[in-house]
């Protein structure tokens, strides 16, 4: 018996030509005659655009056109907004792709340059004269929703762009009203930066005489991509060809349709040459989607014997300048129905009020909602243990939903699939040594050293998601997805698949998932991805869904596959089907071991269709549309220690564990490198990561200079130990964990430290938490 | 990322260098603060003379005291055993410069004639009161580091001006430091202090150096905390004081920005001599 391929760490097949330089991203495509992409973006955050000067820009060596949305007319519909939330009175202002007489957030294109070469359409983007009156701007999000402040959209009223309400107010409210203790507090959830490795490009092709369209670029979601600029162009969704090539990252901010996508597109069609653009990192700051942007007022109510009672939370969201393709269902959906997380709690009351601004555009960053869900929650427990003088675990473990195996309904309304809380909770608590820290932290504190601890018990939904939910939340797409198994004559496998990875991972764990299934040697699987006219109909990569939803596709696929095989070897062998057995890529008849047929063997049988049974298509090649009929609910432990260096602020993060049950892990070393780069990013959020505008809109943190992304030399080596708890729907029970590190990470690192600052006074800090800050809260608290 | 047009020349002597710069053109030497800053387009040279491969820049020698060519790198002077031998300190802050590839590129030449204020090279420099020597058409000239740089990305360099050595005295019977806390975002000095002293072998400081960098808007020698320290046996009361006369030392010079402001950075320029203090004495 051979070892299972199902379970085993191999190395990830897209490794070698991601490290050696060898992937080929969409900028490194080149095609003749192409003409470079080069946008004049505002400099300022709201303003009335009076003219436009292009002239000396065309007149520039080089250049072959200068266009504003004047030019463009009715040539490209406005962007949509393919997230319409019902009963929240929501508003779509129109995102046209070039600004029309008004911007409204820094880096909003008024015009592009189409040049022969990049630095030429730089230089004449430089000398594209635009007059601007400039207006007041508003970036924080409680107060675009205040009394007074500058509006942004003439049909959004009062830059409310919707008011989403989830829970019975009254029922809310009685509940708070006689519980022992209530805690408060106002939660900033800081701008973040997504920050992929590659920034954005698009590059588009149209052939005249064939009405056809090629778009490449960086997309987490080239069906969707294909959809949507068929929908801003007018040209058939047939005549339109999206294409993915390697994508470096994305975390979400790849999966908006963009000004830009539309741009070249539109260029192309008009000039009939093709049209490249490619983002530098400035510009990725500026215009790229940003993360979060909440200011949350959260309340929690519970018994004075650390029993949970209720959570309710008034949400003002930031939207940015225009409503981005999905983003009003992060604060929504994939934020309210996460309040309950991993406890009993009865009661749950969110009104999230989406609000326009004029800041970037936000959108889903990983985790998207979810993050901003279990920080406050984890938040609030660790104030009530506070204000009750209990220990934080003991709260917890007081609250815990016990162990279930197959569907838990939560006060949300939501389903959970399956879960054992109680074991990874305890699982983290015995690897950090809990009891011993805490005697740790007692002496150091004599000693004047400040250490802290953090406990966060999660689960999130993910794996999105049933299309039937989808639709009844306003989601303008199914959530389905599809796969086509297709192996050769000489039994070598494609897999075909509508999601489309960039980085996770997934052409190997979907490699394996087929490799168990089919008994073909995992080298001999191919995963093909990101083509729109290769592969099929599929929904896109995010919300931890390609392994859940696209691999339980495959495994269906290829089981139906194994059902036409074992038949074919039946006939084969001339054996009834009741006799043949299977195992490791090999059928054989019951009780005469040595009549076998390989798969392949079968395969190529089918293919030659030589000597098929009676009725039998010939071919070896099947397809399954899957659509999931709930979500999958990973969950887990983290755990932080921190010491605090007292005199500058500067935090160490000492020990970082994490339990994480995703059901069974297909390649623990892949699971381990998403828990521990969504570790990286949630403890970034904690402490160092957040984007800063001035008060008329500008970007201050428009570089890495200044915007601080983690480093490897903050880490400690990560702690990771798992439980497996299957789900019950899912064809191979695996659910996803592309997006837990980075939801339980913020508020384990977070309430560490302000666990450690506990002794000094110090009981909130706005995020991130910089040495600045903390040193300022500890001045203020000794005051 | 796109930099404006610019001419390229490659100067093999300071002579080629010196005759071949226009009026709108600049000096090359690692690239690692000048070409970031033309790819934003926030300078447009429309001339490069390249001084990378000059033979006259480069090498460091020892004679009494060190003289350091424009052109070495960073990890050229925190790698010399003459150096680590004369100036600790020196050695200590090139290493702490960016990362590897950073100082692999990056030269002293550039890094002081670029002068920004969270640099750490300058303030070893003006605390052991190095000196910068100039070359121009009209012939050279010496300035010491106190007076070379001037003000936030300001020195005393006149157009067309080279930088060919600096000089550094001979401190190996000092026992010196320097400190850096790093942004955690850019690496560059939130603060950065060099402290050396001059002990005496009764346990007395005869004098020390002090200069503070990152929290101001250049390096700035700070007299009363070498004063607190002159005289003592640099106890801790010794210490606290000078802690406390670098930060008023500093006060007309501070520089901060959005996330690590002024009022932060002058705290921890006290908390940061400490630490210099503690670990020049090992
Ligand atoms: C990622 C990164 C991290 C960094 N981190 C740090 C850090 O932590 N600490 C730190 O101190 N620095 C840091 N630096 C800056 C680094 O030290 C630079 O190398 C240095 O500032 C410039 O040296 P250069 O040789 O590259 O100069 P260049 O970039 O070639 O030139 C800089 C300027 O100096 C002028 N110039 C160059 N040589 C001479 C000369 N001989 N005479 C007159 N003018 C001259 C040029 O015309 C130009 O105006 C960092 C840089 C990078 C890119």
């Amino acid at each position: 018996m051979t070892t299972r391929i199902f379970g085993s760490g191999i190395k990830r097949r897209e490794d070698p030509r991601l490290i050696t330089g060898e992937a080929r991203y969409t900028d490194d495509i080149k095609l003749p005659g192409v003409l470079h992409m080069a946008v004049v973006r505002s400099p300022y955050a709201h303003a009335n655009i009076v003219s436009i000067d292009s002239s000396a820009a065309e007149a520039m060596d080089g250049v072959v056109a200068v266009y504003t949305s004047d030019d463009i007319g009715d040539g490209l519909a406005g962007l949509p907004t393919a997230w319409l939330i019902p009963d929240s009175d929501l508003k779509t202002p129109e995102h046209p792709a070039l600004a029309k007489g008004k911007v409204r957030y820094v880096g909003d294109g008024v015009a592009i340059v189409l040049a022969d070469d990049r630095y030429r359409a730089q230089d004449a983007a430089d000398a594209v004269v635009v007059d601007y009156e400039e207006l007041p701007a508003v970036i924080d999000p409680e107060e675009a929703a205040g009394e007074g402040a500058p509006l942004i959209h003439d049909d959004v009223e009062g830059n409310i762009a919707f008011r989403w309400v989830m829970g019975d107010r009254e029922a809310s409210d009685a509940v708070f009203d006689a519980a022992d203790v209530v805690v408060s507090e106002r939660i900033l959830q800081q701008r973040l930066l997504p920050t992929a490795m590659e920034p954005r490009a698009a590059m588009a092709q149209y052939n005249p005489a064939t009405q056809e369209l090629t778009l490449w670029c960086t997309s987490q979601n080239p069906h969707i991509h294909r959809f949507i600029i068929s929908a801003v162009t007018g040209l058939n969704e047939n005549k339109v060809r999206v294409i993915a090539p390697e994508v470096g990252g994305g975390f979400g901010s790849k999966i908006p349709c963009y000004p830009d996508e539309a741009l070249v597109s539109w260029a192309s069609i008009k000039l009939g040459v093709p049209v490249k653009w490619t983002e530098t990192r400035s510009e990725n700051y500026l215009i790229t989607i940003h993360g979060r942007d909440h200011v949350q007022h959260v309340e929690m109510a519970a018994s004075n014997d650390g029993t949970l009672l209720g959570v309710r939370a008034t949400v003002y969201a930031g939207m940015g300048g225009y409503l981005s393709t999905a983003a009003p269902g992060i604060p929504t959906i994939l934020h309210g129905l996460l309040y309950v997380g991993p406890y009993t709690m009865g009661s749950v009351f969110c009104e999230s009020i989406g609000v326009m601004t004029n800041g970037t555009p936000t959108d889903a960053y990983r985790g998207a909602g979810r993050p901003e869900a279990t920080f406050l929650l984890e938040r609030m427990v660790d104030n009530v243990a506070r204000k009750i003088g209990m220990d934080p675990v003991e709260v917890r473990r007081k609250n815990l939903i016990p162990a279930f195996e197959d569907g838990y309904e939560v006060a949300t309304t939501l389903i959970y699939d399956s879960g054992d809380y109680p074991a990874a909770f305890e699982k983290a608590l015995d690897m950090a040594g809990y009891g011993d820290f805490r005697r740790q932290q007692k002496s150091a504190e004599a000693d004047g050293r400040y250490l802290g601890i953090g406990v966060t018990a999660y689960t999130e939904m993910c794996g999105l998601g049933p299309s039937q939910v989808a639709g009844a939340v306003g989601f303008q797409g199914g959530l389905w997805e599809s796969a086509t198994v297709r192996v050769t004559p000489t039994g070598k496998v494609q897999a075909l698949i509508g999601a489309s990875p960039h980085g996770q991972g997934s052409e190997t764990t979907l490699a394996q998932i087929i490799a168990e299934e089919l008994g073909f040697p995992v080298d001999d699987i191919e995963v093909i991805h990101g083509d729109t006219t290769e592969t099929p109909m599929g929904w896109g990569t995010y919300g931890s869904r390609t392994t859940p939803v696209t691999g339980a596709a495959l495994a269906q696929a290829s089981r139906k596959l194994k059902d036409k095989a074992r038949v074919l070897a039946a006939h084969l062998m001339e054996a009834n089907v009741d006799d043949i057995e299977y195992a490791d890529g090999s059928f054989s008849v019951k009780g005469s071991p040595d009549q076998a047929q390989s798969i392949q063997e079968v395969a190529l049988m089918a293919h030659l269709a030589w000597n098929m049974p009676e009725g039998m298509d010939p071919g070896f090649e099947e397809s399954q549309f899957y659509d999931p009929p709930n979500f999958v609910y990973p969950f887990g432990t983290h755990i932080a220690i921190v010491e605090v260096d007292a005199e500058t602020g500067v935090i160490d993060l000492q020990r970082y564990i994490a339990v994480d049950d995703c059901g069974p892990q297909i390649n623990p070393e892949i699971v381990a490198g998403q828990i521990h780069g969504g570790v990286v990013q949630g403890a970034a959020q904690a402490l160092c990561e957040g984007a800063i505008y001035s008060d008329d809109g500008q970007l201050l943190t428009g570089s890495m200079m200044d915007y601080c992304m983690p480093k490897a030399d903050m880490f400690p080596n990560f702690e990771l130990g798992e439980t497996v708890t299957p789900s019950p729907h899912h064809p191979v029970g695996v659910k996803g964990v592309g997006e837990t590190g980075t939801i339980a990470s913020t508020p384990t690192v977070y309430n560490a430290v302000l666990d450690a600052l506990a002794p000094l006074g110090v009981t909130q800090i706005d995020m991130p938490l910089t040495s600045a800050k903390v040193w300022s809260a500890i001045q203020s608290a000794r005051a | 990322m796109w930099p404006n047009k610019f001419d390229y020349v490659r100067a093999g002597s300071v002579d080629e260098a010196l005759s071949s710069i226009t009026d709108d053109g600049k000096f090359l030497a690692g690239g690692h603060s000048l070409l970031p800053v033309m790819k934003l387009r926030l300078d447009a040279p429309e001339q490069l003379v390249d001084i990378g491969r000059i033979p006259e820049l480069q090498g460091i020698s020892a004679n009494g005291g060190l003289t350091i060519g424009a052109g070495a790198t960073h990890d050229a002077i925190a790698t010399s055993a003459d150096v680590q031998a004369m100036c600790g300190a020196l050695a200590s802050a090139c290493g702490q410069v960016g990362d590897q590839g950073v100082r692999n590129f990056g030269t002293l030449g550039g890094n002081i004639a670029h002068a920004d204020p969270a640099s750490d090279p300058p303030t070893v420099l003006v605390a052991v009161g190095a000196s910068v020597n100039i070359q121009g058409a009209g012939g050279s000239r010496s300035v010491g580091a106190g007076d070379f740089f001037v003000d936030l990305f300001e020195t005393a360099l006149d157009d067309g001006e080279l930088i060919t050595s600096v000089s550094v005295p001979d401190l190996s019977d000092h026992q010196s430091a320097y400190v850096k806390f790093p942004h955690p975002a850019s690496r560059y000095a939130i603060v950065g202090v060099c402290v050396a002293l001059k002990m005496n072998d009764d346990g007395s400081c005869d004098h020390a150096h002090v200069a503070v960098g990152g929290a101001t808007v250049k390096a700035v020698r700070c007299s009363s905390a070498e004063a607190a320290l002159a005289g003592t046996t640099v106890d801790d009361a010794a210490v606290n004081a000078a802690a406390e006369a670098v930060k008023s030392d500093i006060s007309e010079w501070l520089a901060g920005d959005i996330a690590y402001p002024e009022s932060y950075r002058q705290q921890m320029a006290g908390v940061f001599l400490k630490r210099a203090v503690a670990v020049a004495q090992g």
